[in-house]
């Protein structure tokens, strides 16, 4: 058990530290570098002058080179400055993850909390009138264009109705955050719920299927206790390991919805960044998705493991 | 009857998923007829008319006009070429790849396998969006491509093309190395090896067929993916660029006059809706009718 989560743990450090040189490579590929955002900025910069400051800031390095300096830095918690916010990127950060938290949080519990209880009952009457329902559902929720579910959410409520604010996270003054997240978290939960409730329900048919379940209700048991009480609990693990890997997301944000809503997460940072040719940052954002979404991963195989006793680790 | 046979008359007899294959055959119709139609209209996707901005639905435009006074029906049959298209293309060639890969690292076993399985969760294991974001920023003329074939807008399409598929392949190398395990050390394939045929032939004759219905499903269901990832790249400017139309960035300029004219927004997001759902229904429907054990759907 630990070789193997030792195993997992190196396997995802060396995906990461690939990633990491890949995603350097790629920001240096993007349009604008450095030194031309500050010869923009001053016209005055002579070409020896830009060659000089090139050659201050290690630019004309290789790129093996410069990623091995920008890696020794890192590791020792230096991620350098933000362009776009004139701070370090660390504190830069630091709110956003907040913001993330608090807005995937609320969504993925609401969500759970409406597609397992319908995925459940779908699941023990296979093809009943509630499970076409649900399933009809379920394929609306998965073909959804999240950003188009959140434009018409915008339309109704923000531009029609009137009732909620349409993006932000806080009016001047504040204490209205509350407000500020209902659109955005009923989009991301609305778009979760068929992913889940298909989970659910798939799960729950192929449980209801094992001889097991025969026996519990051969020995007299109500159909009720057989499926809230045995079924249930099998089922369970399948859609326990779906949400660990959806657990990356609660720190790296929801790209699309935060822009969308002008929600302050990691998406929007991550989206900023990149379109603000804000390196440093950018670099960070993304590094930080690709690790949570790695831990997620290897989140879910354990959480597999130790729901269900029948797998065991040599 | 031939298991082909079985498959395709289960597949008629499910209603939805026939009437999602007629949908999508005339959506594709009329997309690759769009020229056609808008010459029969008079209309022009393409016609800028600024007196007549914003316009409501009448006859000269039946579903009225946008920011810059263009037609927004004769819009919509161009961004519908260009998104399924792009949807179509991408699936085809993230199918080929991630068959390729799965057939090699199943049959072939070992090394190659474990060498090919690791990169596979490696690209399973990123997240995904933020991954096309940056692929997408990618300034190609960095890349040492020359200027006039960058700014063509058949490269824009082109290059959304690759980088969804350079990460899309990883389901369909996944099923088809199961299937080409599966199948490695089965008497047939065996006879056919002690008979003298190489590798090759095995794989084209015997793991190639049987790894086909898998792969026909997973493709079918990536389609719908790749047109949601395509209009929400293209949503976040970094997909296809204007003035080249994809229902994707005709939800972008919407969003700008989502108070002045929230109508802008409706259309496009309804088509990439229905195109995505009729996918999947398609999808499942070929599922339940490959596989008609599988625990999936009945509507």
């Amino acid at each position: 058990m630990l070789r193997h989560l030792a195993g997992r743990i190196g396997q995802s450090a060396v995906v990461l530290l690939i990633m990491s040189f890949v995603v350097y490579g790629l920001i240096g590929l993007m349009p604008g570098d450095p030194i031309d955002l500050m010869i923009s900025s001053n016209p005055k910069l002579t070409p020896a002058d830009a060659e000089r400051l090139r050659h201050l800031y290690g630019l004309d390095q290789p790129l093996l080179g410069r990623w091995w300096a920008w890696l020794g830095a890192a590791l020792s918690g230096d991620f350098g400055h933000s362009r776009l916010y004139a701070r370090p990127v660390l504190e830069v950060m630091a709110a956003p993850l907040v913001n993330t938290l608090l807005l995937m949080g609320t969504a993925l519990t609401l969500s759970l909390a409406i597609a397992l209880p319908l995925g459940v009952l779908a699941g023990t009457r296979p093809g009943g009138w509630f499970d076409r329902a649900a399933n009809l559902l379920a394929f609306a929720g998965i073909s959804m264009p999240v950003f188009w579910l959140g434009l018409m959410l915008i339309v109704l409520f923000a531009v029609r109705l009137g009732w909620l604010p349409a993006s932000g996270v806080e009016t001047v003054g504040g204490g209205d955050r509350a407000r500020h997240m209902v659109l955005p978290v009923l989009t991301l939960a609305l778009a979760g719920i068929g992913q889940h409730l298909r989970y659910m329900r798939a799960a729950m048919i192929e449980t209801l299927r094992q001889d097991w379940i025969r026996t519990a209700r051969a020995k007299g048991l109500s159909w009720r206790r057989v499926v809230l009480r045995h079924a249930l609990r099998h089922a369970l693990t399948p859609v326990a390991t779906v949400v660990a890997l959806e657990a990356g997301a609660l720190f790296s944000g929801a790209l699309i919805t935060e822009t969308v809503f002008a929600w302050p997460g990691m998406g929007k940072l991550i989206y900023d960044s990149v379109m603000g040719n804000d390196f440093n940052l950018a670099l960070a954002t993304l590094l930080l998705a690709t690790a949570v979404t790695l831990a997620a991963n290897v989140a879910a195989d354990f959480a597999y493991a130790a729901l269900d006793p029948r797998i065991t680790w040599r | 009857m031939s298991p082909g046979r079985a498959a395709f008359s289960r597949f008629m007899r499910n209603r939805l998923a026939v009437g999602c294959l007629i949908l999508l055959v005339l959506l594709c119709l009329l997309a690759a007829g769009a020229p056609l139609i808008e010459a029969m209209l008079g209309i022009d996707p393409e016609a800028v008319d600024l007196m007549a901005r914003l316009e409501p639905a009448s006859a000269a435009h039946p579903l009225g006009t946008d920011e810059l006074g263009r037609d927004v029906l004769a819009r919509l049959l161009e961004g519908g070429r260009v998104s399924l298209a792009v949807g179509l293309a991408t699936a085809l060639i993230a199918a080929l790849v991630g068959t390729l890969i799965g057939v090699a690292a199943g049959y072939v076993g070992g090394a190659l396998d474990a060498l090919l399985m690791r990169l596979t969760d490696g690209v399973i294991a990123l997240p995904l969006l933020p991954l096309l974001i940056v692929l997408a920023a990618v300034d190609p003329a960095k890349l040492g491509l020359p200027a006039e074939m960058v700014g063509s807008p058949w490269f824009g399409l082109a290059r959304i093309v690759a980088i969804i598929g350079l990460v899309g392949w990883t389901t369909v190398a996944r099923l088809s190395r199961a299937a080409a395990l599966s199948l490695r050390d089965r008497d047939f394939v065996r006879a056919s090896r002690a008979t003298g045929a190489g590798p090759l032939r095995i794989m084209r004759r015997h793991i190639l067929p049987n790894v086909v219905s898998p792969v026909i499903v997973a493709t079918t269901l990536s389609v719908g993916n790749v047109i949601l990832l395509e209009s929400a790249l293209s949503f976040l400017g970094l997909g296809i660029q204007p003035p080249l139309p994809s229902w994707g960035n005709m939800l972008s300029g919407a969003l700008e006059l989502i108070h002045a004219s929230p109508a802008l927004a409706v259309w496009p997001g309804v088509m990439i809706f229905l195109t995505v759902l009729a996918f999947n229904f398609l999808g499942d429907g070929l599922q339940d009718a490959f596989e008609p054990r599988s625990p999936t759907t009945r509507l």
